[in-house]
């Protein structure tokens, strides 16, 4: 049982810094000149496509726990959602100051005007609250059902997440589509489990 | 057992992709070396052009750096990423080239690229040029103006709108093996909008013939409207009465028109188009009515509703 509690702060401490790698790549990049021609752009895409990785990710948790006996995954899922937020913030970031340069009125009009950039806005507002109450502490004090009830967020934010990728892509929608059917999967078993209950 | 069978050949001895189109380019520069004696015959990209030096209408603005220019492009013939078109444009023959200008004029014609090179003298033009998606750059083109073509095809009364279509070929343009778009790639001009004299056949850029992810080797260019409209290596060119439909306006009619001007008044459905991000600025600027061309273009729209006829 120690034996496992170590190996399992291994990986932690292992997924911890892999998680990192794509912000160190696109530091790589920078320094290095390869961003290509519109950086900012390849940047945003970059931090907004983690973003999603990262949330499907987390909601693989469950899943993969019962499916390969390995309920210690638990134990990396808060992690991986936090890193979901983290690089939802940075995309969030890249976007109010490198896209729009704080020009309140201008990021206000495209919250209300353009669904994409509505979609991305939403699902960041849905994950602040979940990022918030993360730890132990607010664990206990929400309650641990009331806590489950208001994590269980994370569905729509990733639905709206997707929406926010389909919406804003040209015309080649192959990208977001692979996005859309990898979180119908993980949905689907949610959905699945619910109805197998008596 | 005969050394040559199929089984026999090692992985040493199979010729790498690349060095096998390495020599079709060998072939292309060999038959070019054999024929720059006798014919002005710039065909591969790289090769210096002779212009007469800087037209009308040219910018001050510093152009965009080459490498970006030719590293950072839309041509869904060849994938739909930025990058994909410099990868693996290089499939692309671009000589012999034939160009079928036909349709409602008296003088219809396949034009070999070496005939439409001699058609008139060639410029150095430096023209902005916007893309639909919100970013620009600034392009010093060769080339010169599609009216010297039209001029010499004398079209009809019923020549209403210019047709372009680009080269299909999935061979040559394997992003054509995918149902982004529906192939060919067709764009269209009023006749007036092609005749005007900013209105570019570009043949090269930088001073030399066009890189092939740039639309070797004869490409349009339209600076007061969205990149889209600049259509690139044209193997077909028509005169019509009736307005085609373009194959932007096939993938979604509501959120591409036919006209297309830059216009920061009018939002693309699913994105503002008042500002812009010139490549290799760090913000954004503001865009500008026809791309900034509104004095040279601005009366070809009078009186049209440019909010309904976008």
């Amino acid at each position: 049982m120690v034996r496992r509690f170590n190996a399992m702060g291994w990986v932690k401490a292992a997924v911890f810094c892999l998680s990192l790698a794509p912000l160190a790549r696109l530091g790589w990049l920078g320094v290095y000149g390869g961003l290509g021609a519109n950086p900012i752009e390849f940047i945003t895409h970059s931090l907004g496509t983690w973003t999603l990785v990262f949330l499907l990710l987390t909601l693989a948790i469950t899943p993969l726990r019962r499916w390969l006996h390995f309920p210690a995954l638990i134990r990396l899922r808060r992690m991986l959602g936090l890193y979901a937020f983290f690089y939802a913030a940075l995309h969030f970031v890249t976007y109010l100051w490198l896209d729009q340069f704080f020009d309140w009125a201008a990021i206000a009009k495209d919250v209300v005007k353009r669904p994409f950039i509505t979609a991305g806005f939403a699902a960041f507002l849905l994950l602040a609250p979940l990022a918030a109450t993360s730890t132990a502490g607010m664990i206990r004090r929400l309650g641990a059902k009331r806590w489950q009830r208001l994590h269980r967020l994370i569905y729509p934010a990733a639905i709206v997440a997707v929406l926010h990728y389909l919406w804003l892509v040209k015309q080649d929608l192959t990208q977001p589509l692979f996005y859309a059917a990898a979180l119908a999967i993980l949905l689907g078993y949610r959905v699945a489990c619910h109805f197998r209950r008596p | 057992m005969p050394t040559n069978a199929p089984g026999n050949v090692r992985p040493s001895e199979i010729t790498p992709h690349t060095v096998y189109l390495q020599r079709r380019r060998f072939l292309q520069m060999a038959a070019l070396s054999a024929a720059a004696g006798w014919l002005p015959l710039p065909a591969t990209a790289g090769v210096k052009l002779t212009t007469t030096g800087k037209g009308p209408f040219s910018t001050s603005e510093p152009p965009t750096p080459l490498k970006e220019v030719t590293h950072y492009n839309n041509f869904y013939e060849f994938g739909t990423d930025k990058f994909s078109p410099a990868q693996r444009a290089s499939s692309l023959v671009t000589h012999p080239w034939n160009v079928a200008v036909e349709g409602e004029i008296r003088r219809p014609n396949i034009y070999a690229m070496e005939t439409l090179l001699k058609l008139a003298p060639l410029e150095d033009r430096i023209y902005r040029l916007r893309c639909v998606e919100g970013w620009s750059m600034v392009i010093p083109w060769v080339g010169f103006p599609l009216n010297a073509l039209i001029r010499q095809v004398e079209p009809t009364g019923n020549a209403k709108f210019v047709e372009f279509t680009t080269l299909y070929d999935p061979a040559q343009m394997p992003g054509q093996r995918s149902s982004v778009l529906s192939w060919p790639y067709v764009e269209a001009l009023r006749l007036d909008e092609a005749m005007h004299p900013l209105t570019l056949l570009a043949v090269g850029l930088y001073g030399e013939v066009l890189p092939n992810q740039n639309g070797a080797p004869l490409r349009l260019v339209v600076p007061w409207k969205y990149g889209f409209k600049s259509i690139k290596s044209i193997v077909n060119i028509r005169f019509v009465e009736h307005r085609p439909t373009t194959t932007w306006m096939k993938a979604s009619s509501r959120e591409y028109g036919f006209t297309a001007n830059v216009n920061p008044q009018i939002d693309h459905p699913r994105w503002s188009q008042a500002r812009e991000r010139r490549i290799g600025e760090f913000f954004k600027r503001d865009t500008l009515l026809f791309n900034g061309y509104a004095e040279q273009v601005a009366s070809l729209y009078r009186g049209m509703d440019l909010k309904k006829d976008f």
